[in-house]
């Protein structure tokens, strides 16, 4: 089962939830698909870290068969070639790895090579498998360490999944919402923090994901978000008091269900919240 | 030997472009027959690469010089390669500085910015 | 015109919150939401205006015509982002699909074309006083960047030369949409939050800026919530040589305000108050001649 969750807003939560339900949950897994800054990792500690190397593919030219036809610089969608002085040029921070050069060269004199974009770490935190991809800085685009993520894991049936998305509604946040079974939005009582809420709420109606909001730094009285999922119909999975113990613990990357037992409460319950919604959802709706 | 300079209207009393990637036109003045052409900018429609593929096309065009206000490190590469000299306009207008080229007044350019989709510079 | 960019590194540390508080502070006239992914600085900044509204185009998308598609595959077989799928004959998932071409070029019968897709939309807010320039991108998809260098354009296109000062809110991250917005500003702000997570991010997009060669300083908000991680931050930046201009501390009453669609200094607390400072700070910084040279 895998479970995703996500936010629009930045600093709603997404960390918060997705390894505290991750901590309280038999035999788990974290995936921290939030390449750019991934934060899972300060939480868990994990030990026993593989890591691996992703890449992608770019042309690389051989001059000597190159016959100057310039059929590749004609075709790049992206402009990443050019041909000048007889030599041709290839501009690998724009190249998109499309492979099309390379096909297309009648000479053959375009082959491929990688550029390393970041890596995969993989180790472990007790009962979790936790999984974190880094995206190196500089680099633009963290899909492919993303897709490598999610690509290699194909979901064991006992095993609980969380992958804690980036902010944002764009293709990175689509790409690491496409293959789970149920999205949790998480969702902070504010006036910026609802207006996103609403935008990653279209994107999991628009890929038919069974979703539910899990309201973060809650406080008394009116409750923007809340009124955003009555008005709505979507399903509250749970509520989490805006509190300083726990801004603090979270503060210092500690797993509050491990630290204290009031949130090991708190969060058990969202879980078992959360699997019922689940397990209801995907029966009624199947993803596959 | 020719010089070309991005240009807002296929006027030669055009103003210069703030762009050069996205430039709608090129003016190319000739100094030996003392004539000019007008290039349509195809690169001003692309997605990204627009500076790369409009440098392609002035260096197709044989041109020696380019005046402009501000140029990207990818465009700057590739007229490097061509081995074409940039110098940076000072006025609005096109003619002026084609005219100030002429008479030595203009400047090498010598900023080269770290272009939209491409990290900075060194 | 110098253009102050505000970036975080981690989201929710209150960029938005920050940037529209120097908005206010410097009078400055044009002002750019470059967080087109989740764009806020509109819910506080341009409440009675209608902007003039433009479509974007992103990457062309692949079209395959079923009448003349004689499912050869190849075209699935050449796709290096997954976008074509075969369950009810070929189709291209607009989503997965990044413009490349290679679909259009391999078909044998010409049944794949590339259509303009539109990836969301550029709103220019303008009237006498002010130009504020910002974007939607449409969900799932991507040119992220692309929009942010838009919206950028749409900014300055409003320019005068009595323009002095342009604020730029950024986005959270240190990917393509933030790679573009640094692009020829003069000076970047990073808002740090005083968390393990938080001191993480920053360290990233610290680096990610210093590429750049533009002016970076650094002010922490938030700062009561954790000060041992407060002065850890203050540390980082003495033995990095990077200026530090401020703090603000963690107010219930200016997030308050900015649940009103207010600033927080349009209401009188202690973060409006703290957050003055730091613009100032900020400001000497970014005027300060540095040694010659703008990247």
């Amino acid at each position: 089962m895998r479970i995703a969750v996500l936010s629009g807003k930045g600093g709603t939560g997404k960390t918060l939830v997705s390894v505290n339900l991750t901590a309280v949950a038999k035999s788990s897994t974290y995936i921290d698909c939030d390449v750019e800054e991934p934060n899972g990792y300060l939480f868990f500690k994990p030990k026993n870290i593989q890591e691996e190397e992703v890449y992608i593919q770019i042309p690389k030219v051989d001059e000597n068969l190159c016959s100057g036809c310039r059929k590749c610089v004609n075709f790049c969608k992206f402009n990443a070639l050019a041909y000048i002085k007889d030599k041709l040029i290839i501009f690998e921070d724009i190249c998109h790895s499309c492979g099309g050069c390379i096909l297309l060269c009648s000479e053959k004199a375009l082959a491929e090579k990688v550029r390393v974009i970041g890596r995969i770490q993989k180790g472990s935190s007790e009962q979790v498998t936790v999984y974190t991809g880094i995206l190196n800085t500089g680099e633009t685009s963290g899909t492919p360490i993303i897709k490598k993520l999610l690509d290699e894991n194909k979901p064991e049936i006992k095993n609980t999944t969380f992958i804690d998305c980036p902010p944002g509604s764009a293709c990175i946040v689509m790409e690491s919402i496409k293959d789970a079974d149920y999205c949790i939005l998480v969702a902070e009582p504010t006036l910026f923090g609802v207006y996103n809420l609403n935008m990653v709420y279209d994107l999991v109606r628009l890929f038919n994901k069974p979703h539910g909001v899990v309201l973060n730094k809650c406080l008394d009285g009116e409750n923007p978000a809340e009124s955003f999922c009555v008005e709505n119909n979507v399903p509250i999975l749970g509520r989490i008091p805006f509190d300083n113990d726990l801004g603090s613990l979270n503060s210092n990357a500690k797993i509050a269900a491990r630290e204290s037992e009031r949130y090991k409460v708190l969060f058990s319950s969202l879980l078992e919240t959360v699997m019922k919604e689940v397990r209801h959802e995907t029966t009624i709706n199947p993803q596959r | 030997m020719k010089i070309t300079i991005p240009v807002d209207e296929k006027s030669l009393n055009s103003n210069v472009c703030v762009s050069f990637g996205r430039t709608p036109y090129f003016l190319i003045y000739d100094t030996d027959t003392k004539k000019s052409v007008f290039l349509d900018n195809s690169a001003a429609a692309s997605t990204g690469g627009a500076g790369i593929k409009a440098a392609q096309m002035i260096a197709d065009n044989q041109v020696n010089i380019l005046l402009t206000p501000r140029l990207g490190e990818n465009a700057a590469d590739v007229l490097k390669s061509a081995e074409i000299e940039i110098y940076k306009t000072t006025t609005a207008s096109a003619k002026d500085n084609i005219d100030d080229f002429i008479a030595g007044k203009l400047p090498l350019l010598k900023e080269i910015h770290a272009g939209f989709h491409g990290h900075g510079g060194k | 015109m110098k253009q102050l960019l505000i970036l975080s590194g981690k989201g929710g540390t209150g960029k938005t919150t920050i940037a529209s508080a120097f908005i206010k502070l410097s009078g400055a006239k044009i002002y750019a939401d470059c967080d087109i992914d989740a764009p806020n600085l509109h819910l506080i900044m341009a409440q009675n205006i209608e902007p003039k509204r433009t479509d974007y185009f992103g990457m062309p998308k692949a079209e395959i015509d079923i009448d003349k598609c004689i499912e050869c595959g190849l075209c699935k077989e050449n796709c290096r982002f997954d976008a074509i799928s075969n369950k009810n004959g070929f189709m291209v998932d607009p989503y997965a699909c990044e413009g490349c071409g290679v679909c259009e070029a391999f078909c044998p019968v010409n049944a794949v074309s590339m259509k303009p897709a539109i990836a969301g939309e550029l709103m220019l807010y303008a009237d006498d006083n002010n130009v504020f320039s910002t974007a939607q991108l449409k969900m799932g998809s991507g040119t992220s960047g692309k929009l942010v260098t838009e919206v950028k354009k749409q900014m300055r296109t409003m320019e005068s030369p009595d323009t002095k000062l342009a604020i730029i809110d950024g986005s959270p991250g240190i990917g393509c949409p933030v790679i573009a917005s640094l692009s020829g500003v003069d000076m970047v702000l990073i808002v740090a939050e005083p968390s393990i997570s938080g001191i993480s991010d920053m360290e990233r997009i610290i680096k990610t800026a210093e590429t750049f060669n533009t002016k970076i300083g650094v002010c922490i908000n938030k700062y009561a919530t954790n000060p041992a991680n407060t002065e850890k931050i203050e540390e980082y930046c003495k033995e990095k040589g990077l200026p530090f201009t401020g703090r603000i501390p963690f107010d219930p009453e200016a997030v308050a305000a900015i649940n009103n669609g207010q600033t927080i200094v349009d209401v009188d607390c202690p973060a409006g108050a703290a957050a003055k400072e730091v613009f100032s700070s900020t400001m000497k910084l970014l005027i300060k001649e540095s040694d010659g040279a703008d990247a």
